[in-house]
């Protein structure tokens, strides 16, 4: 099942403009490193072997590193399967800031955290926000607008999205 | 209405179907298409419009503690809640929240909340300069213009306007020409006022008052910005964005973007649960610092705004207005709106079908006046809205108040004996005349053919053009000497006998069908009685339907307990009632729920059938389609109703002709534009026209057999086109 799941969010995804991968964590530092090809900032990962430590990503980033940043490098909380969402916590670590201004945003999810619907991300939600008052962006596809006369990506949020599927965790 | 205001009206109307028609039509055509396709990827999307529609009767039922819920819980997430009375209150409290943040600018997300504040003014006189950051409000306040739309407020703006705003204003280093390019200047435009900006405002689209999160439903990231780098967030709301919990935000989840821009989901749905964890972000002194170390504070205020809307609460017809999310589904849906677009179809704030109830519940009925006629009551919106609002009847009722308040027209006199109704003196000329249209058949038909001769001369049709706003471009109907029902007398009632017949069935007679347009008429009884059906044909007043269209409240409610009087005794006698009319059909099946006894409507409701859905009953059931006539391949290009259409009884016409062998295109145009009398009048006869085109432009190009089921729906058609327009049963019955 949890494949059958990938497999719906990453065609949801695509069906959003974002791109995809699945990889083990243990390769997964070399799929980003492929990946950033420019300065890029990042939040910690909470992912048991996943790690940032050899990639040229800055962690706790400055104001001025975020303007200057083309890749931002975010956990997501969890996905969603029909819709192609990633859900990002506003956290203390600045997953709200770093997955917002860079052109680019990378999600980092584990497969064992794609929710099938909607459905059962506002139950997951809603167990959040009153456990911890938290707050958080359901993500889906990159920033988008239409006011100018036709659509365009990246308006003021990133214009590209992709999301990294960590198929051991 | 004067002869001048009405002139004032259609210049108007003319003046935006040219310069902004095109841009609005596009959009909101490309908005409607998109909303029935992602509709119909719900799993079960009548039963999450009913999901929403209970949380939102809820939550305005429980308000008032739902208000102290979240004051509760703001407040005790370190945040502060005020509730303004009015705009005046709220945009002294957000001047004041400006003035002790010191702030010079305020960033500001898409807020229509602010906008019926006009708080831009108010900060504007207070030494802040607010600045929008959705990029169409900020087109918007750069062009000095007012939002034309509740979701995408500079839809009449094509991208060559906005090109040719921006350069004219900024004077680019290059000139801007493609979207991409326009989007990128502003954006970049925009970030040097965000990053320095001393309080971020935005709106909310729902509010958890349990645990005071809000739901912010956007697609660009400047609401995201606007809430995460000034330190200071205010949120402003209407107090009718308040549910109980996080978890009634899901079916509004579903649903909002679907109904609205015809988008499965925005890029964004934001739940903010202020002051938000983030970090702040000081990118003017504090632009070297990590963001662990970054030392501001977030402060945050939640301005709930009344205006009218707890009054609204205690109007059990305007209450519904507060279950409305602002999708935009009633605009985009709307053949009007389609055309004409918010500028016209739309008050101070608000735009679009809705718009009367926002409009008339802050501001007073007066502020839905000039544009509320633009609603016809053809139903559309309310199978499109994701609350079930029936929106065409906030309008109606407004409609009926606007009447009651208005002075009498100095040339009532001249109407008063043809208009015997049950409305007060003040309903508008133009508006008793077209309400009182059964009266004018009778004479009419007593009179034919010298009514006809008469009406159709120049002096009566100016008179009638400068009393009544009758347009002189619109043919008259014309009268039948022999009304249907004499005529069904004179052959002798009903040829198939009440102890043989299958069914017996009474096919009602409406106003139209009886004076107008009687050959429709003849033809249901024929159709009726080769399937074997006893028919009765009894004089039964008119539903109402068209003093109903005009506000006339009182009038269509004494009209709908006379029918009820006349049909109920034959329904309980086992007669089905047949109906040829849509919009007299419409009457019967959902607006005498509001005129009459729930049981007496759902009696008649319960046993009226459109004809051609009555024939498709009877061939279901055993009837020999060969006693109907053989269509014998002919082409037919056929016009359903709008009504006809909303209650889901277009495809049992489409079904009868194709079964009966005719070779059948239906219009892929929802709206024929004439709308009963709208096309009739003065003031809107081109606007009609323009809505006409689009059917026009997809039957012109043959010469099959043309065939509506509306009577509104035949005149347009016949002004369109230069062939003759009949109605279905007419192809279909034995001659």
């Amino acid at each position: 099942m949890p494949q059958a799941l990938t497999s719906e969010f990453r065609d949801s995804l695509a069906a959003h403009s974002a791109t995809s991968s699945v990889v083990e964590t243990a390769a997964l530092s070399d799929a980003l490193a492929e990946r950033l090809d420019g300065p890029a900032v990042a939040t910690p990962l909470p992912f048991a072997g996943a790690s940032l430590d050899d990639l040229p990503v800055t962690l706790d980033p400055t104001p001025a590193e975020l303007e200057a940043a083309e890749f931002g490098v975010t956990a997501a909380e969890f996905a969603i399967a029909d819709y192609g969402s990633v859900v990002l916590r506003m956290d203390t670590a600045g997953t709200e800031p770093v997955s917002l201004f860079p052109e680019t945003h990378v999600a980092v999810v584990a497969q064992s955290d794609i929710e099938p619907d909607a459905e059962a991300a506002f139950e997951a939600l809603d167990g959040a926000v009153n456990t911890a008052r938290a707050s958080a962006v359901i993500a889906t596809g990159p920033s988008a607008t239409a006011d100018m006369g036709g659509l365009v990506y990246g308006a003021h949020g990133p214009r590209n999205v992709h999301v990294v599927v960590l198929s051991d965790r | 209405m004067s002869t001048d205001s009405r002139r004032e009206k259609a210049a108007r109307i003319r003046h935006l179907l040219d310069t902004e028609g095109d841009a609005v039509e596009s959009n909101t055509k490309g908005f409607n298409a998109g909303r029935y396709e992602t509709v119909a990827d719900l799993d079960d999307y009548e039963g999450t419009k009913d999901a929403a529609r209970a949380i939102k009767e809820d939550a305005i039922e429980r308000l008032p503690e739902l208000v102290e819920q979240v004051r509760e819980t703001v407040e005790a997430n370190g945040g502060t809640v005020y509730i303004a009375d009015d705009a005046a209150d709220a945009n002294r409290y957000i001047t004041e929240v400006c003035a002790d943040e010191d702030a010079d600018t305020v960033v500001k997300s898409k807020s229509m909340t602010s906008e019926e504040l006009e708080v831009n003014e108010a900060l504007d006189a207070a030494g802040v300069t607010p600045v929008e950051t959705d990029l169409a409000e900020w087109v918007l306040q750069v062009a000095d213009e007012a939002p034309s739309h509740l979701v995408a407020p500079a839809i009449h703006k094509s991208r060559e306007s906005i090109a040719d705003l921006l350069n004219g204003t900024f004077d680019p280093e290059e000139r801007l020409e493609s979207a991409e390019n326009l989007t990128r200047f502003a954006r970049e435009r925009l970030w040097e006022d965000i990053r320095t900006a001393g309080v971020g405002m935005t709106g909310a689209n729902f509010i958890a008052a349990e645990t005071g999160t809000m739901m912010l439903v956007t697609s660009e990231g400047n609401a995201r910005k606007s809430a995460l780098v000034p330190d200071t967030h205010v949120a402003v709301a209407g107090v009718e964005k308040l549910v109980p919990s996080v978890s009634d935000f899901h079916p509004f989840m579903e649903l909002i973007g679907r109904s609205g821009t015809g988008q499965d989901v925005t890029s964004y749905i934001s739940l903010f649960t202020p002051p938000v964890d983030s970090p702040t972000l000081d990118f003017a002194d504090a632009a070297d610092v990590p963001l662990s170390e970054q030392t501001g504070e977030r402060e945050f205020h939640l301005v709930l705004v009344d205006n009218g809307r707890l009054d609204m609460r205690e109007d059990d017809q305007l209450k519904e207005t507060l279950y409305c999310i602002r999708c935009s589904a009633c605009a985009n849906s709307c053949a009007n709106f389609q055309h004409v677009g918010g500028h016209a179809f739309g008050g101070e704030t608000y735009t679009g079908g809705i718009a009367t109830g926002w409009e008339a519940g802050i501001g007073g009925e007066e502020a839905a006046s000039d544009f509320n006629d633009l609603c016809t009551g053809c139903s559309r919106c309310v199978d499109a809205c994701p609350v079930k609002i029936d929106i065409p009847w906030i309008n109606t009722v407004v409609r009926d108040r606007l009447n009651r308040g208005a002075d009498s027209d100095a040339f009532d006199h001249l109407v008063e004996g043809l208009t015997p109704d049950d409305d007060p003196g003040g309903v508008d000329v133009q508006k008793r005349l077209f309400g009182n249209f059964e009266t004018l058949a009778k004479l009419g038909s007593a009179s034919a053919p010298l009514s006809n001769w008469l009406a159709s001369s120049r002096p009566v049709r100016s008179l009638l053009e400068r009393v009544a706003g009758v347009d002189s471009r619109r043919d008259l109907p014309a009268f039948e000497r022999e009304t249907l029902v004499d005529w069904f007398e004179a052959r002798g009632g009903s040829r198939v006998a009440r102890e043989s017949a299958k069914r017996e069935a009474v096919v009602y007679a409406d106003v139209y069908t009886n004076h107008v347009l009687t050959e429709r008429g003849k033809a249901t009884v024929r159709a009726l009685e080769a399937l074997g059906v006893h028919v009765r044909v009894p004089s039964v007043p008119s539903s109402g339907r068209a003093p109903f269209s005009q506000g006339m409240v009182s009038t269509a409610e004494a009209n709908a307990r006379r029918v009820s009087d006349r049909l109920g005794p034959l329904v309980d006698d086992g007669y089905d009632v047949v109906v040829v009319e849509p919009s007299d059909l419409a009457m019967f099946e959902r607006e005498y729920e509001k005129l009459l006894p729930a049981d007496e409507h759902d009696a008649l409701a319960e046993h009226s059938y459109e004809v051609l859905e009555y024939v498709y009953g009877l061939l279901e059931h055993g009837g020999d389609v060969g006693a109907l006539r053989d269509g014998d391949g002919a082409s037919v290009d056929y016009h359903s109703h709008c009504q006809q259409r909303t209650q889901g009884l277009e495809g049992y016409t489409v079904s009868v002709l194709g079964a009966c062998g005719f070779d059948v295109t239906t219009s892929d145009v929802e709206c024929c534009g004439m709308a009963g009398s709208f096309g009739y009048k003065s003031e809107y006869y081109e606007l009609s026209m323009d809505v006409g085109e689009d059917l026009r432009e997809q039957f012109a190009g043959d010469d099959a057999l043309v065939a509506a089921s509306g009577t509104s729906c035949v005149e347009q058609l016949r002004d369109l086109l230069p062939r003759d327009v009949t109605h279905p049963i007419e192809l279909i019955a034995p001659r």
